[in-house]
């Protein structure tokens, strides 16, 4: 799922500005599950800026609301006969929901309060780590199931590099080295022998390198003059 | 002997086939412009070594560009080596420096990831990554022996003489898998490796031992790693700071010994002590080195020591270094 | 300030270790400071920050989470989840400007009357030295009503509609 952490107070605040009267809004997929931004987040961020702002000597209204999920329209419609009340919209949503919000409601300020981080998993409690980067091309089949791109720091194909030691990769002890934990699957697989061939260079087209991307199925579309 | 754009293979090459045991050192670039701070260290290397790696932004430091320094080594008759790393290129302006290089009379290079730029002075910076280095040295050995860019078209005029190398890890994890990886690069087309820096002969030997089973020393000149300690400061750095580098506790243990009867407070004669011992060291392990099958030479890696590669060469009976016609 | 105020302090207890403790604490005649307010939980894990939060924003000029010793607890780690919980609000008072020692949680088996008292006239003191909190309102402006200054008061989950209205009250895409 995309993984995101919230942004310091301080800085919510300095992007808030001179609003006055803002509408906290949470999403109830994504970022409740990994407790950035679902209900129960929104509640403290709400309580942390009303009380913040009254001890500034300049109490802002804020108030609180979750939809269900902030990427789609029909989920977020519904907000739009609220929005006369507020001045700016404080989105609790990853990138895609903030980005939804803006482009529904283009006259009113939609503010992000998260930084959406990765996609990824939790691992353990409290602990989510990257899994996937896009890159639109999964060589999974190849790796025993252990993504390079997202997990290798170098993004390596043929590695690991010198930097390897006891599984650990240079850049920080807290931080695996895919390549070993590739080397150790293959093997556990009996399919070591398929990282002796050298993997030629990546397409690196279908991720974003290759620009913004869309997937679009025909199948799902109607046609054109049966649209709404 | 001047090497221009135009004639011209790897003298490192001719040598390797002559049979000749190698020497080749290193030559760091400065964090400046200036030409004459590259010209001074030339002079520092000059007729010890067969050629000189000049480093690629090594540990993720700006310095100057490594092929523009190797021209300078070119004008002044050094052979160099450049070092090429994949962290800060995409393969267009790879192979556009790679041709610009042959262009100025560079004949060699060696492949390398790079280290990630979270450990240098620009850790903000995106880092590329678009090829690893087993990608690029089969790039560059095809530009050679097909004469094609990576995408396939042909390169203008037939494709650049370079003799290319790669770098290998005994000492990295996963232990089994490092000989393998050596045989990948051997397969992508590597036609010289040097190793990391030896400071565990034994696994060294090990290493050399599985190699030569798989018959790698046959196909691929393997040059051995050497350096020479300054302090038991650096080689208790080089132990715990530096990834996938393993140092004995012996020579943490002799480097001690050295300046045991002298003392802390007489810095002067410490480090000479340990200047002293130090290379002798690592004259001791080129001897050392020099009886395991399979090595076809040596690089010393004298970090900001340049004036360490004199004793160390001369000490180990490598000089005169030889020339061919 | 000259004068102390009426202070209030928000004890929250959970049911198997400190509410009891305090009513043992009552029926040995131990005296309680005033300030305090008891409120029962089930288990101090059932707290969410939230309703620390909400305490403090309406004006409590302290909060104290009392719940079972670490082991101890009657729902096994509903009292470390509180611990977690309480530091991590006690971090966002410093970024919200009010004092974290404002807050604190405790621990202590249902035998502990005496210890009950102990911690709730140590944070009195605490909260005394503090002061009133700086977000309580004046007097009057409690009889305006419960969050006199939200527009909407608490928090509303918004369904998607069922069917699209007949006259789209929805901002089309186009615009």
């Amino acid at each position: 799922m995309i993984v995101a952490g919230q942004k310091p107070l301080a800085e919510i605040k300095k992007m808030l500005g001179d609003a006055e009267r803002i509408l906290i809004v949470g999403c109830g997929t994504c970022v409740t599950v990994c407790f950035a931004g679902g209900t129960k987040e929104v509640a403290v961020l709400g309580s942390a800026l009303r009380m913040s702002t009254q001890l500034d000597g300049n109490a802002k209204t804020i108030d609180e609301l979750v939809v269900q999920r902030q990427c789609e329209w029909e989920y977020i419609d519904p907000l739009l006969p609220e929005l006369d009340k507020y001045d700016a919209v404080l989105s609790l949503g990853c990138g895609v929901g903030v980005q939804a919000l803006a482009e529904r409601f283009p006259n009113k300020r939609v503010i992000p309060a998260l930084n959406t981080a990765f996609m990824g998993m939790p691992t353990r409690d409290g602990n989510w780590e990257e899994r996937c980067q896009a890159c639109g091309n999964c060589v999974l089949d190849k790796t025993g199931g252990i993504c390079p791109i997202a997990r290798c720091s170098k993004q390596l194909l043929n590695g690991p590099c010198g930097g390897s030691q006891e599984g650990r990769c240079e850049i920080d002890p807290d931080v695996p080295c895919a390549w070993q934990q590739i080397w150790d699957r293959m093997n556990s697989l009996g399919l070591q022998e398929q990282l002796l061939a050298v993997e030629p260079p990546k397409d690196w087209s279908t991720s974003r390198d290759g620009g913004p991307r869309r997937i679009v199925r025909d199948d799902l579309q109607l046609p054109a003059e049966y649209r709404d | 002997m001047k090497i221009d754009g135009q004639n011209g293979c790897s003298n490192l090459e001719r040598l390797i086939e002559a049979h000749e045991f190698v020497v080749t050192g290193e030559l760091g670039p400065p964090k400046g412009w200036q030409r004459s701070d590259v010209e001074r260290k030339v002079e520092l290397l000059r007729g010890l070594v067969d050629a000189v790696n000049i480093t690629d932004n090594q540990t993720a430091i700006v310095r100057m560009s490594s092929i523009a320094a190797g021209r300078v080594l070119v004008e002044l008759g050094l052979e160099p080596i450049v070092q090429m790393t994949c962290r800060d290129r995409n393969r267009l302006s790879m192979q556009s420096e790679l041709l610009g290089a042959a262009a100025l009379g560079i004949r060699n290079v060696l492949c390398l990831s790079g280290d990630h730029q979270k450990f240098g002075n620009h850790p903000t910076a995106k880092n590329v990554f678009d090829l690893d280095s087993m990608q690029l040295i089969q790039m560059v050995t095809r530009m050679r022996s097909a004469g094609t860019f990576q995408c396939g078209e042909e390169i203008e005029g037939g494709g650049p003489p370079f003799w290319v190398g790669a770098a290998a890890n005994p000492f990295g994890d996963p232990f089994e898998f490092r000989p393998q990886r050596l045989a990948k690069k051997v397969s992508a087309g590597a036609n010289f490796i040097q190793t990391q820096l030896i400071y565990d002969l034994p696994r060294f030997k090990e290493f050399m031992k599985r190699v030569v089973d798989l018959g790698l020393h046959e196909k691929v000149a393997i040059l051995a790693g050497v350096g020479p300690l300054k302090s038991s400061g650096m080689a208790k750095y080089m132990r715990d700071k530096v990834p996938g580098m393993i140092v004995d506790e012996y020579y943490i243990s002799e480097m001690e010994k050295a300046v045991a009867s002298i003392p802390k407070e007489d810095k002067k004669a410490r480090n000479a002590a340990w200047k002293e011992r130090g290379i002798q060291l690592c004259i001791e392990q080129i001897r050392e080195i020099r009886q395991i099958p399979g090595i076809a030479g040596v690089h010393i890696m004298a970090v900001e020591w340049e004036a360490a590669i004199r004793p160390v060469v001369e000490g180990a009976g490598l000089l005169p270094r030889p020339v061919l016609s | 300030m000259s004068e102390s105020p009426d202070l209030k302090i928000v004890a929250f207890c959970c049911k198997f270790c400190a509410y009891k403790a305090a009513d043992l604490a009552g029926s040995l005649r131990l005296q309680m400071p005033p300030e305090l307010r008891i409120v029962q939980v089930p288990c101090t894990g059932r707290l969410d920050m939230v309703e620390v939060l909400h305490a403090l924003e309406e004006g409590a000029d302290g909060v104290m989470t009392l719940g079972c010793m670490p082991g101890d607890c009657h729902f096994l780690q509903g009292n470390l989840r509180a611990r977690k919980r309480v530091e991590y609000v006690k971090k966002l008072l410093s970024d919200v400007g009010l004092e974290p020692e404002r807050l604190e949680m405790f621990n202590l088996s249902s035998a502990m009357g005496a210890k009950f008292v102990e911690y709730a006239v140590e944070m009195t003191e605490r909260i005394r030295k503090l002061g009133p909190s700086p977000l309580r309102r004046p007097s009057n402006a409690a009889a305006q009503g419960y969050r006199d200054d939200r527009l909407e008061s608490g928090m509303r989950n918004m369904e998607a509609p069922q069917a699209l209205p007949q006259e789209s009250t929805v901002v089309p895409a186009e615009m």
